[in-house]
């Protein structure tokens, strides 16, 4: 569906629906550099669910128009653009890695407007190496290849995807290379600035869950204690065969627990 | 801080795809030789029925040993994702009936293997698909050919049977340049002879039956999408681009993005058409591969040891390898294939049909039959066999002499096959009055 947020043509997948204000809504958000394509399936599953489903390209990313929003802050507003234009009151927010993050401050900033939120591959802060940083910043593909290679567990460095015939690894490498000169850098950017969200989180009232990757290696479980501290009774799902492409290394797992909010 | 490596071929060759089996830790890829799989409950069914989770349903469309296979594959080669199929013919065919339907056309090298041929040639058409041929080792020659309705452009990485190396760089440009994806046959060549994605091929098709299995034991097909075709930009592929009434409406680029293709051609042309690869099959092709880089550079090697030897010969009139003097694509192979040209040549006896038939009936060690691609060595003699319809003036314009020899060259010791070639060479010049 293309739809126009704060002026700019933009797109977000609703499995081809319209939405049907009778219909609690769900808002998925990806991460740095990537775009919708990320939450087919749980797309598709919560719409047969009785959802309206509305995975976003942020501006500048995927299909959508526009540059790439700078701050977590601004994304959180821009969020708030789509349920505005979507005519939709209150919305569930599932968002992976900067998507969490946004996520997150929206549920802190805006809160009338999110009922629920789940946070894929999380932590706060979520800090960003130079050396990512540096690469995504000179558009160098390296920057990818970081990203690609330690955002899966090292059990699927060699794939075994359950999902089948696709190579993960070079499926979320070509999704990297799609994404336009300059985005990750923004995103990655995005991400190490945000430096609130520890004390955001404190603001939430509304029920959030946390999914963590065991073997997650750019956000560990174990980076995540003072977010999980500053929650108010969160939720926390530790899929055991996981990294930080959680969508992609259990599909099935993050399923199910996004039931527990949904 | 630097990025870490990806694993190289020959790991991937082993690990790629594979995990220890979740069920009983098995280490080998287990045959999972069975046709359906118990859903848990209807909701779980409905979820994998509709793409909502990963999984599997019936054999025909995905299978756990299968898909180890493919992602091996699609690793491999730098793709996103793969399809194993019931033979490497039945990989053409998924791949072209998933990009266009009848009115389309196809820009093909005219040096292809017989069965893509004969496909292209005689049965399309009668499904309203057209193909053009032309001279493989002019990209200009593709672009002139290229019409409104052109959907694909196909050769092979080694042409048949005079080894024409395609110039993939080149005809990638013409194809993308048209809006169209560059598919590649790389059946004699495997991943580790050459790399068609990082030249600029879109797909690629194998017969897994021949160097990727290696021990031509089992029929099967790969077909692999690389993910960096723009099916959108071109404007050309609305089974992709546009909403599918087969599946509720589905929109493959929408929602599947680089992996598209091999989606649709999942979805549709293994469902509808049924060409899947049996477990026991990919299993086996799975072990053949496992040695896959092992076993190349022993083929290579040997073919370069049988060449030189046939080049001294006083028989053998013409050594078509592309490495040799002499062959127009010496200097395009140097560039595109520097580990080697593969293991299947061909070479001219003097002599004629006679000599041709009788050198082939005096070997032992090289097997006489239609495969390519095996650890043994094999032979056939094109004139009395696969082209034995077509008189002197057909075979001539089609590359082939009257004693035209093929060979496949294996993995056994050099000297037991120049010893082999040595009896049939005794034994063609009998044949051809020579009295030796």
């Amino acid at each position: 569906m293309r739809i126009e947020v704060h002026g700019q043509p933009v797109y977000c997948y609703t499995n081809s629906r319209d939405i049907d204000a009778s219909k609690p809504s769900i808002v998925f958000i990806h991460g740095s550099g990537m775009d919708h394509i990320v939450w087919t399936l749980a797309a598709r599953h919560f719409a047969r669910h009785g959802n309206n489903v509305i995975s976003v390209d942020l501006p500048g990313h995927g299909r959508s128009e526009g540059m790439p929003l700078s701050t977590v802050e601004e994304m959180a507003n821009w969020i708030v653009g789509v349920l505005d234009t979507l005519k939709i009151d209150q919305a569930a927010l599932v968002g992976h890695s900067l998507g969490s993050l946004i996520s997150l401050e929206c549920a802190a900033s805006h809160s009338p407007r999110v009922r629920a939120i789940a946070l894929v591959g999380t932590t706060t802060p979520m800090p960003v190496s130079d050396a990512i940083l540096n690469a995504a910043e000179s558009n160098d593909h390296a920057a990818f290849d970081m990203l690609t290679q330690w955002g899966f567990s090292k059990r699927h460095q060699f794939g075994g995807n359950r999902n089948s015939g696709i190579w993960m690894i070079g499926n979320t490498l070509r999704l990297y290379e799609q994404s336009g000169p300059g985005v990750l850098f923004h995103d990655m950017r995005a991400c190490n600035e945000y430096i609130a969200g520890t004390e955001q989180a404190a603001k939430i009232s509304c029920p959030t869950l946390l999914i963590l990757g065991a073997e997650d290696r750019l956000t560990p479980v174990r980076s995540t204690r003072a977010l999980q501290e500053a929650i108010s009774s969160p939720i926390v799902e530790v899929l055991p065969e996981a990294g930080h492409t959680i969508m992609v290394e259990a599909p099935n797992a993050m399923l199910d627990a996004l039931h527990r909010v949904l | 801080m630097t990025a870490p490596d990806y694993p190289g071929l020959d790991t991937l060759a082993l690990h790629a795809g594979a995990q220890p089996d979740p069920a009983t830790g098995a280490r080998a890829t287990p045959i999972y030789q069975t046709a359906s799989f118990c859903f848990p409950d209807s909701d779980y069914a409905a979820s994998l029925f509709n793409i909502e989770r990963a999984g599997h349903v019936y054999s025909r469309l995905s299978n756990p040993t299968n898909a180890v296979l493919e992602e091996r594959i699609a690793a491999l080669e730098g793709g996103v994702g793969a399809i194993a199929t019931a033979s490497g013919q039945a990989a053409l065919h998924l791949a072209i009936i998933t990009l266009m339907g009848a009115g389309s056309h196809i820009v093909a090298s005219a040096a292809l293997y017989g069965g893509s041929h004969n496909l292209l040639a005689y049965t399309l058409p009668r499904f309203g698909i057209e193909t053009t041929f032309v001279d493989p080792r002019d990209p200009q020659a593709f672009a002139n050919a290229i019409q409104d309705n052109t959907r694909l452009v196909f050769g092979e990485t080694l042409g048949n049977p005079s080894l024409d190396v395609l110039n993939i760089p080149a005809i990638a440009e013409v194809a993308h340049a048209a809006g169209l994806p560059l598919m590649v046959d790389s059946t004699t060549t495997t991943p580790y002879l050459i790399k068609p994605f990082e030249l600029g091929a879109d797909i690629i098709q194998h017969s897994a039956t021949k160097f990727l299995s290696g021990h031509g034991i089992v029929i099967g097909g790969l077909l692999v999408d690389s993910g960096q075709f723009d099916w959108e930009a071109s404007g050309k592929f609305p089974t992709l681009s546009e909403p599918y009434a087969g599946f509720h409406n589905l929109i493959f680029t929408e929602e599947f993005g680089p992996s598209a293709m091999i989606q649709r051609a999942r979805k549709e042309g293994l469902r509808d058409f049924g060409a899947c690869m049996a477990p026991t099959s990919a299993f086996h092709i799975l072990q053949g591969i496992e040695t896959l880089s092992v076993r190349m550079a022993r083929h290579v090697e040997n073919t370069r040891a049988i060449t030189a030897f046939l080049l001294e010969q006083e028989q053998v009139t013409r050594v078509g390898y592309p490495e040799l003097d002499g062959h127009p694509d010496q200097a395009l192979a140097a560039e595109l294939l520097p580990n080697g040209c593969g293991a299947v040549f061909s070479f001219d006896l003097a002599g004629g049909r006679a000599a041709g038939i009788a050198f082939v009936d005096a070997l032992s060690v090289f097997s006489h039959l239609a495969n390519i691609g095996d650890a043994k060595s094999l032979v056939i003699h094109p004139a009395s066999t696969t082209h034995h319809r077509m008189d002197a003036a057909a075979l001539a314009a089609g590359g082939i002499g009257e004693g035209t020899i093929r060979l496949s060259i294996g993995l056994e010791d050099p000297k037991d096959l120049k010893a082999d070639l040595k009896q049939g060479l005794r034994a063609a010049g009998k044949a051809a009055g020579g009295g030796r």
